[in-house]
């Protein structure tokens, strides 16, 4: 694997696989009374927010803990950034302290690659949501779990028919699904209106579709992105009504899917408008689940970035 | 008394080598040269009028710790220019008498090259209502260009009411063509890459929609209009077809335009971020040869000075602009001379002859080399190489996108007036 974790595009299969099984390992720990490895004792990984967000920091907080590294939380509100301290300043002053792993969540597409490349840090460092750019640790988590519920647990997701519905345009949480996705051999459709695909999008490793109910019956996933508030107003759709009735997933769409087609969601959902609560709290549902995946995910990419080459399972403590 | 240079074995726009005088500020008969001349070997040269760049930012008064008038005209020198035209979008604007007769007199002290201030179209460049276009042509700076560059004149009617405005003293409004609505946000060329890194895309119908519908306001009012830092095939097929129309429009490239492309925005460094965007490898071809057959007129530099932190940060948060003065003149001999697009007299009409035209600068600039003529002189070797180093330039910032790579060409002297402004490659 490289050193950094920046997009999806970066892990072969090979890499994707390694991730997989490593985090299939490390999942049965959430079942055990005690959580935590030593695999990581000693090293410091910082998580660097510039973006509200309280679900992916805790998540990358828990793994970091339960591989017994030190955790360092550097929010941008309420620190120097909001007295206008610069990306560089802040990675400098993370690189004085010692990071060995920066988890870096930024609203600018990019600002994890010059993080990573414009020589302000040594560090290891892990996308982990840029702009509208990828969020990569959010794609592994999602294959991870389609993988246990359509593959047996085998890290592939060979010939699986993955629909992936809303924001794409916007959306980071697609653009490294589309990539992570087609690595691992899945045939991934996008629906979403017109307005709402990027300029482009054809030369994407995945079909398109205009049309949710010609393409969900096939699927094996459906995954609803969120769709923002503030997209309403950027004229995209009409109304939201609107792009509930021909985007958004509810009962009577969720009758015409196959018997062990899974419902999926990055979170966090707007009930009502993408998504039903039905369908939300449904068997299908497995939107709960991706959260425990997560941690067990971002172990496994923190564990092997910074030179796991020992399991991670089954080291002395 | 100034110093009299006898130039020998020089090559005029790229023909015969022979020998020019430069004296009193004139071109003279070599064979008049006296005894005492300085004499300069100028064997391999090449013998171009000192360039004319129509699009400069000078960035004084306001951000002096990005450029000033005295180092941004030391870079022009540097570059082989004699005269520059400082854009309007200073702070504060250059939108009034008072302000571009700063800047004007300021170029006069520094002596590095002549000054010509640009003056806002609108008020602060607020785009709702006309600056004293009329104050700015009268006062001692003589403004005939007029541009909010940086921001677009969008409204209709203000760009209709401008273009005839400036026709009382022979003015040119030059529109930076961007439909602000289409590119709200904008901070790449649109296109598949936009997509994929998850930047804003800057489409190319946002420039060539005002283009197209510019040069129909100029057709309708019959007014004189010049296009800015044209970048994309479109725009050079709109103004191919008003030209064939009559209308009275003439169009700008600048060198980045002529030789990188969108493809370095994946590096995510903003080194690259500039504004119209790079766009793709076809644009660039298009844009080359819309400069080759005159479709665009002019080659002009969009100089940007920013200081280090505006670019060493995330892309977005990156100012949009790049350096261009030092380095214009090779980059045009490697994409438009050395490809077979232009000879030395075609360099010559875009770069000195027609800048200077359009800035009505042309009594004193862009001028031929010949004898009675006023003795701004570029000396130019097109042999040498060179590896470009920020940390050399002249100009207070050191973003310019051509770090690092080999370009052909060096300026070995400009004459300004017959006083060397550069010589040996070096400021005087």
């Amino acid at each position: 694997m490289k050193r950094h974790l920046l997009s999806a595009g970066d892990l072969s299969r090979d890499d994707a696989e390694l991730i997989l099984t490593t985090a299939a390992e490390l999942r049965e720990l959430a079942d055990r009374p005690i959580k935590k490895l030593p695999a990581l004792r000693g090293r410091t990984v910082v998580n660097l927010f510039f973006e509200d967000s309280t679900r992916t920091r805790i998540s990358f907080e828990a793994a970091a803990k339960r591989l017994s590294a030190d955790v360092i939380n550097f929010a941008a509100k309420g620190s120097s950034l909001s007295k206008g301290e610069s990306l560089k300043d802040t990675a400098l002053t993370l690189e004085a302290m010692g990071a060995d792993a920066v988890v870096v969540r930024h609203g600018a597409s990019g600002a994890p690659h010059r993080l990573a490349n414009s020589g302000w840090v040594r560090s290891s460092v892990v996308n982990a949501g840029d702009g509208t750019h990828e969020h990569p640790t959010q794609a592994l988590l999602d294959a991870f779990t389609m993988t246990r519920h359509l593959s047996g647990g085998k890290p592939t997701l060979e010939g699986r028919r993955i629909a992936i519905v809303g924001d794409v345009l916007h959306s980071r949480v697609a653009r490294s699904n589309a990539l992570l996705l087609h690595t691992l051999g899945a045939e991934v459709t996008l629906v979403a209106p017109p307005t709402l695909l990027p300029v482009g999008v054809d030369s994407w490793p995945v079909e398109t579709s205009y049309d949710l109910d010609a393409v969900i019956p096939k699927a094996d996933a459906v995954m609803m992105l969120r769709v923002q508030r503030e997209r309403m107003h950027g004229g995209f759709f009409p109304t939201a009504r609107e792009y509930s009735r021909r985007y958004g997933l509810d009962g009577r769409r969720m009758a015409t899917l196959q018997d062990h087609t899974i419902v999926m969601h990055p979170g966090p959902m707007v009930r009502g408008m993408e998504i039903t609560a039905d369908v939300a709290d449904s068997e299908r549902s497995v939107i709960v689940e991706q959260v425990t995946n997560g941690v067990a995910v971002r172990m496994a990419v923190l564990y092997l970035l910074l030179g796991g080459s020992e399991p991670a399972v089954g080291g002395e403590e | 008394m100034s110093t009299t240079y006898l130039i020998k074995n020089v090559s005029v726009l790229g023909g015969e080598p022979t020998d020019l005088l430069l004296r009193d500020g004139v071109v003279a008969d070599a064979a008049d040269a006296p005894a005492d001349a300085e004499t300069i070997d100028a064997t391999g040269l090449i013998a171009l009028p000192g360039l004319v760049d129509l699009h400069t930012h000078l960035r004084e008064p306001g951000r002096e710790d990005a450029e000033t008038v005295e180092t941004g005209t030391r870079a022009a020198a540097l570059g082989g220019f004699t005269a520059v035209h400082a854009m309007a979008n200073t702070e504060p604007v250059a939108d009034t008498a008072g302000v571009v007769e700063q800047v004007w007199r300021l170029g006069r002290e520094a002596g590095y090259c002549d000054v010509y201030p640009v003056g806002a179209v609108t008020v602060g460049l607020e785009g709702e209502r006309l600056a004293e276009l009329g104050a700015m042509a009268d006062s001692a700076a003589r403004v005939r260009v007029f541009s909010d560059d940086g921001k677009c004149v969008s409204d209709a009617v203000l760009m209709r009411r401008a273009l005839e405005y400036v026709k009382a003293f022979d003015g040119v409004v030059a529109q930076h063509a961007q439909e602000p609505r289409l590119t709200e946000g904008a901070q790449m060329n649109e296109g598949e890459l936009s997509g994929r890194l998850g930047l804003a895309g800057w489409p190319a119908v946002a420039e060539e929609a005002i283009i197209a519908r510019d040069v129909l306001l100029a057709q309708h009012v019959g007014s004189r209009l010049h296009v800015c830092h044209l970048s994309t095939a479109g725009s050079v097929d709109i103004v191919r077809w008003a030209k064939a129309k009559g209308v009275d429009v003439t169009a700008e490239a600048c060198p980045h335009h002529l030789l990188l492309t969108d493809e370095l925005a994946a590096t995510y460094d903003p080194i690259y971020k500039v504004n119209p965007p790079l766009r793709s490898a076809a644009d660039v071809e298009a844009v080359k040869a819309g400069l080759a057959d005159g479709t665009i007129d002019i080659v002009a530099t969009d100089h940007a000075p920013h200081p280090h932190e505006d670019k060493d940060c995330e892309w977005a948060a990156a100012a949009f602009g790049m350096l261009g003065l030092e380095t214009a003149l090779s980059i045009v001999q490697q994409t438009m001379v050395d490809t077979g697009l232009l000879d030395w007299a075609g360099v010559a009409e875009r770069m000195s002859y027609a800048p200077a035209r359009i800035g009505r600068v042309s009594d004193q600039h862009g001028r031929p080399v010949e004898v009675g003529e006023p003795a701004n002189v570029v000396l130019y070797d097109p042999g040498a190489t060179r590896t470009v180093d920020p940390a050399e330039s002249a100009s207070l910032s050191r973003n310019t996108p051509y770090r690092g790579m080999e370009l052909p060409g060096r300026v070995v002297a400009t004459f300004l007036r017959g006083r060397a402004t550069v010589l040996d490659g070096k400021l005087q």
